[in-house]
């Protein structure tokens, strides 16, 4: 395939089965790999569509700084994209995530703001609001609130999914913004009847919710508890293990956020099988494992690992 | 009927710095009421106009609650009971 620049080469990524991880012919898995985007998560459909939205409403001008909080992903994605479109970008992130991250921002140009590592994303969120409103000439795309996120998603990610799985009876993703959630789970539910989706949360350690009280708790501004219809908390000790089974049965070298969604589809797999239905179960792959190998996820015992992750943002 | 209940760091004042406590009830509601007798003002820190509170999360088995039958889900012996607050997740 030919495209005219990497930004063009967006999407399409491929839904691959799961013959070995599925738990019968009838109860079928299969991965978007979303790894297959120009910067190797799925958070350049999102990112992208963001910067066109906020370029179309006349907010980005060239030579602009772009404000985010990120934990990873939508800041390197926004990196590569502000650095091909001349903007500046200032990323807030917790201090607990991997090296691997910081060195990509750092290679695309953005300048990285630390936030505390007690309270996580939630501390990320708190001073990237405090800046925003230190610089009003900045322009924070704020992705758990724009709608242009979950609007990628709707428009892309949804579409590719039902197109290459008309049979699709359910849809598992990671839910972080909440963005690839609502976005597919809104398309395929007006496509779809019957759909069940499924949200994977990553559970972290006690650390990171370290709020000083509850009320500073926080739901993202995108979030419709109504486009899902099953919710499930996965830890770390989980998540590292279907990493590994992913990587072992079925060649997949995905990040940790991936065995969080997987362990959740393959709980949902566990249940139609019992009830002895048929089932086109299809999950999204967030990124590959690149950025975690510094973490420990991929060698050693699951005990080692799930040490080495408490604490850190692993998803 | 016994149900094992992880209490997150910022209610454990309720809990006498406890991580883990047990409790029974048929019903997340009846934990919640039983936990109350023995761990007085958590109730209220969960629980509000007879609704979960906006930005705590309950997990029963890792399961959200809101998606089974909130409140009213029923519990059996073993089961295990995950209480987090709401926080912005990766991104």
């Amino acid at each position: 395939m030919r495209y005219d620049s990497l930004l063009d080469s967006l999407g399409r990524t491929p839904l691959v089965g799961l013959p070995k991880l599925a738990p019968s012919p009838d109860v079928r898995l299969w991965a978007k790999l979303e790894d297959r985007n120009p910067t190797g998560s799925v958070k350049d459909r999102p990112a992208l569509r963001m910067i066109e939205a906020a370029e179309a409403a006349g907010e980005l001008t060239p030579g602009c700084t772009i404000l985010e909080p990120t934990s990873g992903n939508t800041g390197i994605s926004l990196a590569m994209a502000a650095r091909l479109k001349g903007y500046q970008l200032v990323c807030v992130m917790p201090e607990n995530t991997s090296e691997e991250r910081r060195q990509l921002l750092r290679m695309w140009g953005a300048q990285i703001v630390a936030s505390p590592a007690e309270g996580g994303s939630n501390e990320a969120v708190r001073v990237a609001k405090q800046m925003a409103s230190e610089h009003p000439d900045w322009v924070m795309l704020y992705q758990y609130g724009n709608p242009a996120n979950a609007a990628a998603h709707y428009d892309t990610t949804g579409p590719e999914l039902l197109d290459d799985l008309p049979e699709i009876t359910h849809f598992v993703g990671g839910l972080g913004t909440t963005g690839t959630l609502m976005g597919v789970g809104r398309y395929l539910r007006a496509k779809v009847p019957g759909v069940q989706v499924v949200a994977a949360e990553p559970r972290y350690g006690e650390l990171v919710y370290g709020l000083r009280n509850i009320d500073e708790g926080f739901i993202p501004e995108l979030y419709d508890e109504s486009v899902l219809t099953a919710r499930f908390s996965v830890g770390p000790r989980d998540a590292v293990k279907r990493t590994r089974e992913l990587l072992d049965a079925e060649g997949i070298f995905a990040g940790i956020s991936t065995g969080a969604v997987l362990h959740a589809a393959l709980g949902v797999a566990r249940k139609v099988v019992a009830a002895g239905e048929r089932a086109d179960i299809a999950f999204i792959v967030a990124d590959a494992g690149w950025k975690y190998l510094s973490t420990g996820a991929y060698e050693g015992t699951l005990d080692e690992a799930e040490e080495k992750l408490e604490g850190q943002l692993w998803a | 009927m016994a149900v094992e209940v992880r209490i997150p760091t910022i209610l454990r004042q309720h809990t006498g710095g406890a991580k883990t406590v047990e409790g029974s009830g048929d019903t997340l509601s009846a934990l919640i009421d039983d936990l109350e007798s023995r761990h007085s003002g958590l109730r209220d820190r969960l629980v509000e106009n007879g609704e979960l509170r906006r930005f705590v999360n309950v997990y029963l088995n890792d399961e959200d609650v809101r998606f089974l039958d909130g409140l009213k889900t029923p519990l059996s012996d073993g089961d295990a009971v995950t209480v987090l607050p709401a926080v912005a997740g990766g991104s």
